[in-house]
């Protein structure tokens, strides 16, 4: 079908304002938080009813045109990138929360619905939905379940698989499923988890029923300063093995203190090579023994300073600055790039070290930040895009953190999705009968591959392409790393 | 060994023989009976645990493993599976658990089995040997088949190796009970759970409820005061006999139906005695010959949830909770995906698959 005749079609049902196909309209939705990769679609549409959304994909599904959904945008793998010959659906107007069931501990959304907003309107019942992604002041609820969005509290509270209840998901061809319940357990397959972190190529979510869970009582944080990587990443562990589960529990490395105390002056010790954040939640007695039991155990891993901030605003003050990662590497270099992958939490040491020998040989900064609880590292590489071939020597090096985080056991993404970034290294992830049942489940629910075709899954031809760079899992479970 | 699975069924999917896929044997007597005549795969003799490491929350064993062992190693260094699950036996195994997908009087609080896992080994039906999700907490690279292996009775595939996460035992455990009728019960165990209190889980059975607090000494008797209630002496006792169904609720050989439903939903208004547990989230109802399964179904349903006829189904009614067309579509490609030759537990989840 030609672009003027799906504009046509499309506003048929629905209004002027509603089918974008300018250029200068359609240009921003030509990429989402990945600015590096850009394309145009042929026609942006931004529905306001599941009715409508139903319709755009029984068009798409007859014309065989490709469909990308797309939330807030803020996704940091492209995976909300355009198709140059397909729709991009824009699901931001179906922003209602639809209603909230404070007994039962649940709110009904729509897809565009702020992160942060649901919380919002749940805390007038004490309650709030836990995931907490650090773009949550803008990414929607369909993105997250798109991506499984974690953030800083998932290791005791879980991704966003953890905290929802039910989806409603509209097939390419436009038929509806209900997917979970309002209940616990459901009959059937585990529909809702293949779903939750599926990119969009399975179905489209046009209404999500979160879990709502207690504000905690009272929060308090544990800030201790390390003289080495390796006597902070043993902290971790022995907090963990004491058996405690920290509410949140981060790290910045050396570089990334000076960068953000140069900017928010937050009081950090300069001198440290690593600084964990370690955060407590909970009834107020509980926290205050833990807050103890916290301290005693930074104090026995070598911790060089350590402080809890006695009020609320020195906590927030405290959290500010970990928060404040990324604007400060906007500050320090022209551009930067986040990486996303998961590594065994015993394995960081040797990880940083590997960071900083790839640092080195690429002529790059790099700003380490990590969910230690978790595992997940987010590499900040710095660079300059104006400088020729600087972001391609960036890509190769991330690519090469994220073989680095296989290699030693872990995952090539954590939070952020495959997407458009991170498809090469999903060859290195997985085998090709892995690939093939991906490629075998989204045709279960898409068989003709129009929805968001290109991303998440890479083709076994591609692949085979980039041949023997890979290192599979289980081969190298043991690896050598003197060579970093 | 895997070498001989994988032979096993390369020839089942070549003659289309359906493999009963057969752990410790401990719940036969869930679900549906497999579709025809079957060769038994038996799964047991690929155990033992293959990584632990208590300080990465992290254990990995393969599916023949006996709970019993994993859970011993986890105990060693004051560790736990925190979604409880029923074991129905000594003899019972991860593989059958995770295929299962039961989980126990802390699914509430905790999560269920698919929330703690985070990775399988597995042979699809044409014996292929694949490795989905990982060894560690958050990892979204490619869909998430591994939770997809929870709960599915076996029918795509044949679970070699599982990792979980695992979680540090609660340091005090104690048990509030208290005289409520259901109503009032439902009313108050929702409430509390909307407060920043350590309740692990929940049970309501014969106008007693009984509320399990979990955590820091100080955290659980702060939570006492604010609950009341009297304490009972044997508190582990009582949620093993919940777990494992043992309480005398459950000695009855009428049908035993699992309700899966809103835990806001009013009493059932249905004759036979009712148990509750996960905050009023699943009523176990013993059934009589006056309530078909039409009508339970229909109740659970109006509750915004489902149910199962979980034991002592004589009349053969099918165990699970019908789906629509759309969803059992969806249910058949990928079975069909998984399992070309429709070998692994056929009819054991649903005739369709």
């Amino acid at each position: 079908m030609s672009p003027q005749e799906l504009v046509k079609s499309l506003r048929s049902f629905l209004s002027p304002e509603a089918v974008l196909y300018e250029t200068e309209d359609m240009k921003p939705y030509e990429c989402d938080g990945l600015s590096a990769y850009r394309q145009l679609p042929m026609v942006v549409v931004l529905p306001q009813t599941e009715a409508q959304v139903i319709q755009i994909l029984q068009l798409c599904h007859a014309t065989q045109t490709p469909v990308v959904a797309r939330g807030a945008g803020t996704g940091l793998s492209g995976g909300a990138l355009p198709h140059a010959q397909g729709v991009l659906l824009s699901l931001a107007k179906l922003n209602q929360i639809i209603a909230i069931d404070p007994l039962a501990r649940m709110a009904r959304v729509q897809p565009g619905v702020r992160n942060l907003a649901i919380s919002e309107a749940a805390a007038p019942y004490g309650l709030y939905y836990a995931p907490d992604p650090s773009s949550q002041i803008a990414c929607s609820i369909g993105g997250n379940v798109a991506e499984n969005s974690g953030g800083v509290h998932c290791l005791k509270y879980g991704l966003t698989v953890h905290n929802i209840l039910r989806l409603r998901v509209l097939t390419i061809s436009g038929e509806c499923l209900e997917i979970g319940g309002e209940s616990l357990d459901s009959a059937g397959y585990d529909l809702l988890a293949l779903m939750t972190g599926s990119e969009g190529m399975l179905g489209i979510v046009t209404e999500i029923t979160v879990k709502l869970i207690p504000k905690p009582e009272k929060a308090q944080l544990v800030m201790a300063a390390f003289d080495d990587v390796l006597k902070a990443g043993n902290a971790v562990a022995n907090v963990i093995g004491a058996g405690i589960i920290p509410a949140g529990m981060e790290m910045m490395d050396k570089i990334t203190i000076h960068a953000v105390e140069d900017f928010l002056h937050a009081g950090y010790d300069l001198d440290a090579a690593a600084i964990l954040f370690c955060e407590s939640d909970g009834g107020a007695e509980e926290v205050a023994d833990e807050i103890k039991r916290i301290y005693a155990i930074m104090q026995q891993s070598g911790a060089t300073k350590i402080s809890t901030p006695q009020d609320e605003a020195g906590r927030l003050k405290c959290w500010a600055g970990r928060k404040a990662a990324f604007p400060a590497a906007g500050r320090i270099s022209p551009d930067y790039y986040c990486m996303d992958g998961t590594i065994p939490r015993k394995r960081l040491a040797d990880v940083l070290r590997g960071i900083e020998a790839l640092s080195q040989e690429y002529g790059l900064r790099c700003m380490n930040v990590f969910h230690a609880g978790d595992g997940n590292l987010h590499p900040l590489i710095l660079y300059d895009a104006n400088q020729p071939g600087e972001l391609e020597k960036t890509e190769e090096f991330g690519g090469k953190i994220l073989e680095m985080c296989i290699r030693v056991g872990g995952a090539i993404t954590g939070e952020h999705g495959v997407g458009m970034e991170k498809i090469n290294q999903m060859c290195a992830q997985f085998r090709t009968g892995e690939l093939a049942m991906f490629h075998a489940v989204k045709a279960a629910f898409d068989p003709s591959g129009l929805l968001n075709p290109g991303k998440a899954v890479p083709t076994l031809h591609r692949c085979a392409e980039l041949g023997a760079m890979h290192v599979h899992r289980g081969e190298e479970k043991f690896p050598e790393l003197p060579r970093f | 060994m895997i070498d001989q699975y994988q032979a096993a069924i390369r020839i089942a999917a070549e003659h289309k023989t359906p493999l009963q896929i057969c752990g410790g044997g401990t719940k036969y007597f869930y679900g549906n009976p497999i579709t025809g005549r079957s060769n038994l795969l038996d799964a047991t003799a690929y155990r033992g645990i293959v990584d632990y490491e208590p300080t990465e929350l992290v254990m990995t064993a393969r599916a023949g493993t006996r709970l019993v062992d994993l859970e011993a190693a986890l105990d060693r260094y004051g560790q736990m599976l925190a979604f409880e699950p029923p074991y129905f036996g000594a003899a019972a195994t991860l593989g059958g658990c995770v295929a299962a997908g039961l989980s126990g009087p802390r699914r509430a609080a905790a999560g269920a089995v698919r929330d703690f896992v985070l990775g399988v080994r597995m042979l699809n039906g044409q014996g292929e040997d694949l490795n989905f999700g990982g060894q560690v907490m958050k990892n979204v690279a490619g869909y998430d088949v591994s939770r997809l292996m929870a709960g599915a009775m076996g029918t795509l595939g044949m679970l070699l190796e599982v990792s979980l996460k695992v979680l540090p035992k609660p340091a005090t455990e104690i048990t509030l009970r208290m005289q409520l009728d259901e109503t009032a019960a439902i009313e108050k165990m929702n409430r509390w759970a909307g407060k920043p209190l350590p309740i692990s889980a929940t049970c309501h059975v014969n106008g007693e409820l009984f509320v399990r607090l979990s955590g820091a000494e100080s955290a659980v008797r702060a939570a006492q005061v604010k609950l009341g209630g009297e304490e009972l002496s044997e508190s582990s006792v009582f949620w093993q006999s919940i777990r494992e169904q043992t309480h005398d609720f459950f000695q009855s050989a009428k049908p035993l139906w699992r309700l899966s439903i809103k835990s806001t939903a009013s009493p059932l208004l249905l004759p036979g005695k009712q148990l509750m547990e996960w905050n009023g989230g699943l009523r176990w109802l013993l059934g009589d010959e006056s309530m078909s399964a039409e009508t339970i179904r229909k109740i659970a349903k109006d509750a915004g949830g489902y149910a199962t006829l979980f034991r002592n189904n004589e009349s053969c009614i099918p165990v699970f909770h019908p789906l629509d067309s759309g969803m059992m579509n969806v249910h058949r490609a990928l079975k069909e995906k998984f399992d070309p030759s429709g070998i692994f537990n056929p009819g054991r989840l649903y005739p369709e698959i």
